[in-house]
């Protein structure tokens, strides 16, 4: 056994708006260089839908992530190792830019210096890349908005497998739900496994998989061996980049800024311990729907004190430990059962869990329109009758199982029960808890954690780490060697050329990283609404 | 002059042209690692890339072995078992093979990368530039064949040998093997030349990052330790 750590996260999608709050905080940040334009590391999507990238979810299409051999080995799906390197010169299985969408702006600039005219001024819209004029977009990153276009192109959603999807595009039968999407960071993830050049890696001390810019060669096998399509090629730059768990932030021990931002409250970030030597075992069960439950017994109870002892063996440091023991992830994953991986089927491990949504049923239920769950004297609905079918959530959670999600639903409902009992008719109804296997003090600490949700009980970050580095400060070797370096740069040290870094001779074509996001495109006369730089193709010459 | 001429570009450009190759992709890789990279524009448009770019690569990677083979191979090595004209024949069979590949997917390559609207766009002068030069390169290498074919006995291609295992070797008198040599050949070479001279300033550095370390990885996953 080699027990290491991972910050993990939790969404609950019980309270997601979808305001995509996250996903704009996370594109300012990340992703407003000229390149990524079209590229979100958390985007939200609407289900059932066939989300961003188009149909992402279709591994049959897509071929990302894990298949297991008849001799119960994994390779990655489109192909070993020699397989893959057969496919460099054309990758058959990479997204093209349409899959995700065409970046575009308007000609807002135009609104103010058009000539006088008859007619209104209007604002065309441009395609980033290319300059050229568009009519309409045709896909984007929450394109289906609200259920937004029609239920023909929705049904072909592939959590609908094993679903009678036609009643569902029926009116009175609709449902919808939220799905924030981020990179996984798994526990055996496929896009490591894929990168020819090993430029990917994961974290050993918090399990972030980040992918080294120096070392990428633009291969791009990892975007299409991520079969959550969350590793991006950067166009201008001609390499992958992805979500990096806003590890400077992690390491100061701040919370991910899509989490930070999050209006609902609904992400939580904790430490999770586990035995990195299982993984392999885990990830190869022969049946998917055995994958959620093996992945939680990689989980180590981080009360134990054999796991105690063996992690500071191990060289995990005390505060990490008491993260762990505080997680908000291991309680609502491992004690609670509330929470579920993303397509556990793809054999990755992932480690973004979500909360499946309740529907909107109190008041049905309460004035009788619905079925209780049997047996709960009319307490607890029936789940198989909430709006949204637990098989979808199955398939979208645990690989079609319905069974864990039923009883996480059941506690939610009962939470709900159990604490308007409590707190407006004064009445603690320890049946309804039985109902569902829990204890008062359980269902309390549930209450406070996914009700309330205060800010230290959603982010239990131990900050990184003295026990890394040193005792004194003058032992801290990382943070003495890095004093008065730039922060983030693009492997040219403080050199990069372009944006409001030093210039110099840019004789191998580097990119320039300016921020895009303004409203320029290609070949604007003027520079866009938001900026006041002037505006050159997005891409520099090599050594022109 | 044609003489001086003649030395300048068999002579000494060979050693200007590879030590800039040389050098200038160390320096790449050193200074500018974040540049080093394949700048695939597949994410743009996918259309004609799976012929095109399989060709081609498999085409010019055939070619540059044969031609490395071919070219440093000591006569005396190959002699038991075949004439020189037998392996000129063979060179002019294997080259016409490959670099029909090569054409057919450079031609391809070409009208996307000029012809695409997003892939234009996206496109360095670098990006495009290669491409053509690559073009170039390949017509002359094509028109060599049936140069050759006038004079089947392999003489010329001794000569040619004897020159690139001359300036491998360091020897003097290179480029008097050239002199003979038609116009053709001559500028096959110097343009060759050429874009070894180039190499280190476009997107060609690739090339010396292929990934056959992949081949050797233990298991399929990478975690690092800290510091």
């Amino acid at each position: 056994m080699t027990i290491r750590a991972q910050i993990g996260m939790v969404l609950n999608l019980d309270k997601c708006i979808g305001c995509h709050t996250c996903s704009i905080t996370c594109k300012n940040v990340w992703t407003s260089r000229g390149g990524m334009e079209y590229a979100w590391f958390n985007n939200v999507e609407t289900k059932p839908g066939l989300g961003y990238p188009r149909n992402w979810e279709d591994q049959e299409q897509w071929k990302g992530g894990w298949t297991r051999t008849k001799s119960g080995k994994l390779k990655p799906k489109a192909g070993g190792k020699i397989g893959l390197l057969t496919q460099i010169f054309a990758n058959p299985n990479l997204p093209e830019i349409d899959d995700y969408y065409d970046p575009y702006t308007y000609e807002y600039d135009h609104l103010k210096t058009a000539k006088e005219s008859k007619t209104v001024p209007t604002a065309r819209m441009k395609s980033v890349i290319t300059g050229k004029t568009k009519d309409a977009p045709d896909w984007g990153v929450n394109w289906e908005e609200i259920l937004g276009g029609e239920f023909d192109k929705r049904r072909s959603d592939y959590n609908f497998k094993d679903i009678q999807e036609q009643m569902y595009g029926e009116f009175e039968n609709t449902f919808m739900m939220y799905l924030p999407r981020l990179c996984e960071h798994c526990l055996n993830p496929a896009c490591v496994a894929s990168c020819p050049s090993g430029a990917i890696y994961k974290r050993e001390e918090d399990g972030i998989v980040l992918i080294d810019q120096d070392k990428c060669r633009g291969w791009r096998m990892c975007v299409s061996g991520c079969p959550y399509k969350k590793i991006y090629f950067n166009w201008q730059s001609g390499k992958s980049e992805k979500c990096t768990f806003c590890y400077p932030r992690i390491e100061a021990g701040e919370p991910t800024v899509c989490s930070e931002t999050c209006v609902g409250r609904i992400r939580y970030l904790g430490v999770l311990l586990y035995d990195s030597e299982q993984i392999k075992g885990a990830a190869s069960v022969p049946a998917e729907k055995d994958l959620y439950q093996a992945q939680c017994d990689l989980f180590l109870d981080p009360n134990d004190p054999d796991v105690i002892a063996r992690a500071k063996a191990d060289g995990i440091p005390e505060s990490w430990l008491e993260a762990a023991q505080n997680s908000p992830v291991y309680k609502m994953a491992m004690d609670w059962k509330i929470a579920f991986p993303l397509h556990p089927e793809y054999r990755t491990l992932p480690m973004v869990w979500y909360v499946p949504p309740l529907s909107p049923i109190q008041s049905a239920h309460e004035n009788g329109m619905m079925n209780s769950k049997e047996g709960s004297h009319g307490m607890i609905p029936d789940v198989e009758s909430l709006r949204i079918p637990v098989k979808y959530l199955a398939n979208l959670l645990t690989a079609g199982d319905e069974k864990p999600v039923t009883v996480a639903l059941e506690r939610m409902l009962a939470m709900r029960s159990f604490m308007r009992g409590k707190s407006v008719d004064g009445v603690t109804n320890l049946d309804l808890l039985e109902q569902v296997g829990m204890s008062e003090h359980e269902m309390d600490d549930m209450y406070q954690m996914m009700a309330i949700a205060n800010y230290e009980d959603r982010f239990v970050i131990p900050t990184n780490h003295k026990e890394y580095a040193g005792d004194g400060p003058f032992d801290h070797e990382i943070a003495f060697g890095t004093r008065s370096e730039c922060g983030f740069s693009f492997g040219n040290g403080c050199h990069a050329s372009g944006g409001g870094e030093e210039k110099r001779l840019n004789l191998f074509g580097s990119p320039s990283h300016a921020n895009t996001m303004d409203g320029s495109y290609r070949g604007a006369k003027t520079p866009g609404d938001g900026g006041v730089k002037t505006l050159e193709a997005t891409k520099p010459g090599d050594a022109s | 002059m044609s003489e001086y001429i003649n030395s300048f570009f068999f002579g000494i450009y060979p050693y200007i042209a590879i030590g800039v190759m040389i050098f200038g992709s160390i320096l790449r890789y050193d200074r500018d690692p974040y540049s080093w990279k394949a700048d695939s524009s597949q994410l743009m448009s996918r259309k004609g890339l799976r012929l095109g770019s399989n060709l081609f690569h498999i085409g010019i990677i055939l070619l540059f072995f044969g031609h490395l083979v071919g070219l440093l191979t000591p006569h005396s090595v190959y002699e038991p078992f075949m004439t020189s004209g037998q392996k000129q024949l063979l060179a002019m069979t294997a080259g016409g093979i490959f670099g029909t590949m090569m054409l057919v997917g450079l031609l391809i390559l070409i009208a996307r990368r000029f012809g695409n609207a997003r892939v234009s766009a996206t496109s360095s002068f670098w990006d495009k530039a290669i491409l053509l030069l690559l073009l170039a390169q390949l017509v002359l290498g094509l028109l060599t064949i049936p140069q050759s074919a006038k004079h089947m006995d392999g003489s010329s291609m001794i000569e040619l040998a004897s020159w690139a295992q001359k300036i491998v070797t360091f020897r003097s008198g290179a480029a008097e093997h050239i002199l003979g040599e038609h116009i053709i050949f001559k500028l096959h070479i110097v343009l060759g030349l050429t874009i070894f001279l180039v190499l280190p300033f476009t997107r060609l550095v690739h090339i010396f990052s292929a990934p056959i370390k992949y081949l050797f990885r233990t298991g399929y996953q990478i975690v690092r330790k800290r510091g």
